[in-house]
């Protein structure tokens, strides 16, 4: 498989003003001393690839970093350290504002969370789909209309539409606007976030298998952002479970929601509800998550809220390690993975699951 | 079954007058509750599961008006009940949770006293004593540090906090039923989890009935004993957990269920609910308002809706319902 994008120890920090320590910062300043901004460690040290024609998902709770991740990688944002290599070209180098004209913006597009908040409420849905195209592609004329006509049948939206604003349309209507507009540039990476979230059961089918299609012709790399792991479960191929600004899980998509090695990712999969579960006698997790503030960089991110919790936790923060397929970054990662794969232990383990 | 009611919702009918003509909202609404028994309301957005909660509650918006129906509580009759009977009841006997509970919470009262106001006026607490309450009450809802955090503000505390604090306003009074409206909607799934335990203990620990309006099948079949259909403002299908979801009769039900993903193994499993809602404006609405988008229409459909009772207790409004052993039987499976 070609390697289509390779983020390498990528971090993003958000310097914080106000704190408790102001004071403090304020005798330091006064003093003549060095101030240091505290900071938020969004997303810290993550490296991952996203190869061709491959769907990855990336899910964790709200706060975990996710949406910094997809900003920084789609180069939205500046990162603060790592590389992000598209092909072979260097990308973290490039301020946001100079890629935003770069000649390979077009190659990684987002669909974004809300449709009916992400398409210019003075913008018809031909305005909306052809705005990459003219800015981008530098289409005029004749060339525009056919090539947005072009993706708007491919997304399903019926041609009398495209003189529409937004709030004239229904929620599944804008979401396909919001799709058509992203795929009208043809990209190679198409990130989507939470694309689904604000739709009905009914209405999300059709979109997912809008989605699914649209990979199956155009070819494309899709980083599938959410936290409904049951679509995330039918949509991608590998998954990425992140708490905290950290990876702490990643592998075959299946493989991960059947049999979670990390205790975050046994908690959250036993979260989802499911058809016939009782919700009874599950792994719960307790109070709030660590503050991602200058997090102390000797402890498991999971520390405290994980029902293991040993000492070991403490003094020493655990790294992603390599299990065949699958990556995991706990101490005690060799207990799940021998305690799973050995099925006379896999019962007693975790009898749900 | 002997367990006296908590609530019985007859025919309740539901119009919003607005400047595009008359919305009929709800359409003969029926339903019952055991005193601490859970229940579900589920259905797509639009459905009324929220018109119905709040009619009964007596905090429709001015434009809506109820055209029929009753809601008896106990001996009461909601819908007619004055205004200041009903203010007695909300917040002390029955008690709600809404949806979003930034917008629902007082931005400029800290939540303890926000608390400590339902005990006030309901259990007739002095302040003081009132504010001591409310920071136990935060204490029982799983708040770290609650005697701090009784002066913060909203805005001060996360999502999964905030719908804590509405959880234990809600719950303040002691009350016996409990209407929450998608109380974890937008909440990560591990809090949702949280928060839905917390309420499920809290209900069998009051004996308090609660009705738990969703959109989420899998939760709703995860949580409650019976679970009550909606689409267009009518009931169309009412039935026992295991019933329902082993062996749906109403096809709109059986739709929902098949577009719901947890059901699928695949997505091209995953199957589309033909149509969309009908325009509840229309002068010219069928008798079933799923019938415009049903395969199984028949005839008899123009016909006012049955009441067809299955076995006991599963109800369901339908001419031609599914037969028994439909396509159904996989969706438990597969969880």
């Amino acid at each position: 498989m070609t390697v289509l994008l390779d983020l390498e120890h990528v971090s993003k920090f958000f310097p914080v003003g106000a704190g408790p320590d102001q004071l403090a910062r304020l005798k330091r300043r006064l003093s003549g001393g060095p101030e240091r901004l505290p900071k938020v460690y969004a997303v810290d040290n993550v490296s991952f690839v996203i190869n061709k024609g491959e769907t990855v998902g990336l899910v964790g709770e709200s706060g975990c970093g996710k949406s910094t991740l997809v900003r920084a990688l789609t180069r939205l944002v500046d990162v603060s350290d790592g590389s992000i290599k598209l092909g072979t070209r260097e990308l973290a180098l490039k301020p946001a504002r100079v890629f935003a004209r770069d000649r390979d913006r077009a190659r990684i597009q987002m669909v974004f969370q809300d449709a009916g908040d992400s398409i210019n409420p003075r913008f018809t849905a031909f305005d909306a789909i052809a705005d990459p195209l003219r800015r981008l592609r530098h289409a005029r004329g004749k060339a525009l209309k056919d090539r947005v006509e072009a993706v708007a049948s491919q997304c399903g939206l019926p041609l009398a539409l495209l003189s529409r604003f937004p709030h004239q349309m229904s929620g599944g209507q804008r979401a396909r606007v919001g799709i058509a507009r992203a795929i009208a540039v043809k990209p190679d990476l198409l990130v989507l976030d939470e694309p689904t979230a604000a739709l009905d059961v009914s209405v999300q089918v059709i979109i997912l298998q809008l989605l699914q299609q649209l990979k199956r012709e155009l070819g494309m790399s899709y980083l599938f952002v959410s936290h409904d792991l049951s679509v995330v479960r039918l949509l991608c191929d590998r998954v990425l479970v992140m708490y905290l600004g950290k990876i702490v899980e990643s592998g075959p998509a299946r493989a991960v929601f059947e049999r979670p090695w990390h205790p975050y990712t046994q908690a959250l999969v036993a979260a989802v509800p499911r058809f016939g579960d009782k919700a009874t006698e599950r792994l719960r997790l307790k109070g709030e998550p660590r503050s991602p503030i200058d997090p102390d960089q000797n402890v498991c991110r999971f520390y405290g809220r994980c029902p293991i919790s040993a000492s070991d936790c403490k003094t020493k923060a655990p790294a992603l390690r390599r299990f065949g397929n699958r990556h995991v970054a706990c101490h005690f990662a060799e207990e799940f993975v021998v305690q799973r794969i050995s099925p006379v232990h896999e019962a007693q383990a975790n009898p749900q699951i | 079954m002997t367990t006296a009611l908590a609530l019985r919702v007859e025919q309740l009918s539901v119009e919003f007058r607005t400047r595009s003509g008359i919305v009929r909202a709800l359409d003969n609404v029926s339903f019952s509750i055991r005193k601490g028994e859970t229940i579900a309301l589920v259905g797509e957005s639009g459905s009324g599961k929220s018109v119905t909660a709040y009619a009964v509650m007596g905090i429709l918006d001015p434009a809506g008006l109820v055209t029929n129906g009753r809601a008896m509580f106990g001996e009461i009759d909601l819908l007619a009940a004055s205004p200041r009977r009903l203010a007695a009841i909300r917040g002390g006997e029955i008690s709600m949770i809404f949806q979003n509970p930034r917008t629902a919470l007082n931005p400029i009262r800290s939540v303890g006293r926000q608390i400590a106001d339902v005990l006030i006026r309901h259990a007739k607490m002095p302040l003081r004593k009132a504010l001591l309450q409310a920071i136990e009450m935060l204490r029982t809802v799983g708040i770290t540090d609650p005697a701090r955090r009784a002066s913060a503000y909203p805005f001060e505390l996360s999502g999964g906090m905030c719908q804590r604090v509405m959880i234990a306003m809600a719950l303040a009074a002691k009350p016996t039923l409990l209407i929450a409206d998608e109380p974890t909607t937008g909440l990560d799934v591990t809090t949702q989890a949280v928060i839905m335990d917390l309420i499920a203990d809290l209900a069998t620990e009051l004996g308090m009935a609660t009705i738990f309006i969703t959109h989420d099948l899998a939760l709703a079949s995860q949580r409650a004993t019976r679970i009550v259909v909606m689409h267009a403002g009518q009931v169309v299908e009412n039935a026992p957990t295991a019933d329902l979801f082993g062996q749906a009769r109403h096809p709109y039900t059986a739709e929902l269920i098949a577009a719901t993903p947890d059901s699928a193994a695949d997505l091209d499993d995953l199957a589309a609910i033909p149509g969309s809602l009908p325009d509840l404006r229309r002068s010219d609405l069928p008798p079933c308002r799923y019938s415009e988008r049903c395969p199984r229409k028949i005839e008899r459909c123009a016909q006012p809706l049955p009441q067809t009772v299955i076995d006991g207790e599963h109800v369901v409004a339908c001419w031609n319902p599914l037969p028994v052993h439909a396509r159904l039987k996989r969706a438990i499976g597969a969880a």
